[in-house]
């Protein structure tokens, strides 16, 4: 019989910060720039330049350390990660490596497998790499280094991940993480966020961890669960073989659904950290920490408790409300615009998650007048407009920031109750079907929907519907 | 203290460099790094213990910049340190 395993998975997440200069110079990070356009003699590692630390890389690395509830650094330095590859224009990378400014933290993830803390071993500020293309006229390579110096923040986890599942909860949990702290947009198909796998596998119940395997280049969810699956077989493979794993870093290749060890130069792991000497310590005190964690924002585990506390909201919805804090946020703007929580949730929930299904918007750029929406639950809840109304309404409200009552206006949506407008057309549904009004006077009261069923037709589906209904029963009568 | 094998670490110390020596710059070069060696062994006579790491031979710390754009396009400038460029790029040796 075969034997259990059970796999074992630590992260290194690389998240890009959305600050609007580099880490050690004055080039914009805007995303999309004609190639080295974003570049100095800084960035490019020109002798003789002098990088100098960005103020904000630090406060939002600080930001998310204490998010994650890490220990700080008081006192931390950078050093360089010495390596020569083109995407490194100064031969070394400005890293962290003796005194990263974060350690010993945790995060907290949900799956069907329950609660889990996630260790963090530690997180550290750097800088990214240029880009290189492979251009084919020349078999040569095209460097642009508009990315190198993006400063980064790596999360580095401790192996407490057991199944893929947890790792996607994991990301996630991140991903919301930056995004409610604002510090990065933590795109994956991007590369605005970025994991490398640390996978082993050993026998269940096994107390030593096996040989692991590093696996790099997995640029979408997908690609990082299917990558865990197939490493996972493949060291279970080998040991069920008698073999041994080999300690390597690995390409995944998600096309072939492999990996594949990368060269051994390449993987020479001998950085020769030592400090740099351009860029003196950071000191971080008491006061300034107070300062950060006194501007912190309501993380989203909170925020969703609060919402079915304060709000009556069920988990479910306040799950779906608060995983982007802009739409949690315009929720609860609605709501202090006087609006019904249950109503505005829906909303929120139902037609919003939608319309964005449909259009292919990115839940992060929806953005639209809160009082608007309160005005369009107002204006239904006083039966001015039918329901099928409304949500026509809501739909310019979410795509255009359309102002409602002016919309309705000028396209006619206002539920009609005007007692002499329905009967004249009730009096007309009336005269054309003779047959079906025999029906009803008969005592047939399933024709009854039938002429609600006409008139609203008729009236374009703008008729009050309690008003239509009062007067059909007197006309029929 | 261990001895250093030098072939070993010769071929390493090329990898590492990505500089190809001749068996005679080798050899010259080895002496020269087993002196650099010895010379640095007298530290190791000094005794250190409680004594913080020093990175730094300055006492700055806290040297930040503001997080405002400074630098405008300086491709053409840039590029002029390049020996080889192709629109707007540096053009090197091909890696993957």
């Amino acid at each position: 019989m075969r034997k259990q395993y059970e796999t074992v998975i630590g992260l290194e997440v690389h998240i890009e910060l959305a600050t609007k200069t580099k880490i050690f110079c004055g080039c914009p990070t805007e995303f999309g720039g004609e190639p080295n356009t974003h570049t100095c003699p800084v960035c490019t590692g020109m002798p003789g330049a002098l990088p100098v630390l960005n103020r904000k890389v630090v406060e939002y690395a600080l930001k998310a350390g204490l998010a994650m509830n890490c220990q700080i650094h008081r006192f931390c330095k950078f050093d360089r990660k010495n390596y020569f590859y083109p995407d490194n224009p100064q031969n070394y990378q400005i890293s962290q490596l003796y005194l990263p400014i974060c350690y010993d933290g945790t995060v907290e993830i949900e799956t069907s497998g329950g609660r889990k803390q996630v260790r963090i071993h530690e997180m550290h500020m750097e800088e990214d790499a240029g880009k290189l293309i492979h251009d084919p006229w020349t078999d040569s390579s095209l460097v642009d280094y508009n990315r190198s110096g993006v400063p980064l923040i790596e999360i580095v986890s401790e192996p407490d991940m057991r199944n893929a599942q947890e790792v996607m909860a994991y990301l996630e949990q991140l991903r919301i993480m930056a995004q409610y702290l604002g510090i990065s947009d933590c795109r994956l198909e991007e590369g605005s966020m970025r994991a490398d796998v640390n996978l082993s596998v050993r026998e269940a119940g096994a107390s030593q961890y096996g040989t692991r395997t590093e696996m790099k280049n997995l640029n979408s969810f997908k690609a990082i669960a299917r990558a865990i699956e197939g490493e996972t077989m493949r060291q279970i493979e080998l040991l069920e073989e008698g073999k041994e794993v080999i300690q390597e870093t690995r390409r995944w290749d998600d096309n072939k659904e492999c990996s594949f060890p990368m060269r051994s130069k390449e993987d020479a792991k001998d950085y020769r950290y030592f400090p740099d000497p351009d860029l003196p310590p950071v000191v971080i005190d008491e006061a300034w920490i107070e300062r950060l964690r006194a501007e912190q924002p309501e993380l989203r585990g909170d925020k969703k408790q609060r919402f079915v506390r304060e709000f009556g909201l069920s988990e479910y919805d306040a799950d779906i409300l608060t995983e982007f804090r802009n739409l949690a946020d315009l929720f609860e703007e609605t709501v202090k615009y006087g609006a019904q929580p249950k109503k505005a949730a829906n909303w929120m929930t139902q037609d919003a998650m939608r319309l964005l299904k449909e259009t292919g918007r990115r839940p992060e750029e929806i953005t639209f007048s809160p009082d608007y929406l309160a005005a369009l639950i107002q204006v239904e809840e006083e039966q001015k407009i039918t329901h099928k109304g409304a949500k026509e309404v809501f739909e310019q409200i979410f795509d255009h920031d359309e102002e409602p009552l002016g919309y309705i206006e000028a396209h006619h949506l206002a539920a009609v109750a005007d007692a002499g407008v329905l009967e004249q057309v009730i009096e007309e549904v009336i005269r054309e079907y003779p047959d079906s009004v025999a029906q009803y006077r008969d005592g047939k009261e399933k024709v009854f929907g039938f002429f609600v069923g006409q008139v609203m037709r008729r009236m374009k589906g703008n008729a009050d519907p309690s008003v239509t209904r009062e007067l059909l029963r007197e006309k029929l009568r | 203290m261990e001895t250093i094998r030098w072939d070993e670490t010769m071929e390493y110390l090329e990898i590492l460099s990505q500089i190809s020596l001749t068996e005679e710059e080798k050899k010259q070069t080895a002496e020269e790094l087993e002196k650099i060696l010895d010379y640095m062994k007298k530290l190791e006579e000094l005794d250190t213990e409680g004594i913080e790491p020093m990175s730094h031979v300055f006492p700055v710390q806290n040297v930040f910049r503001e997080d405002v754009v400074e630098n405008g396009d300086q491709r053409e400038a840039m590029l002029q340190n390049a020996p080889e460029k192709k629109e707007g790029q540096y053009l090197v040796p091909k890696t993957v």
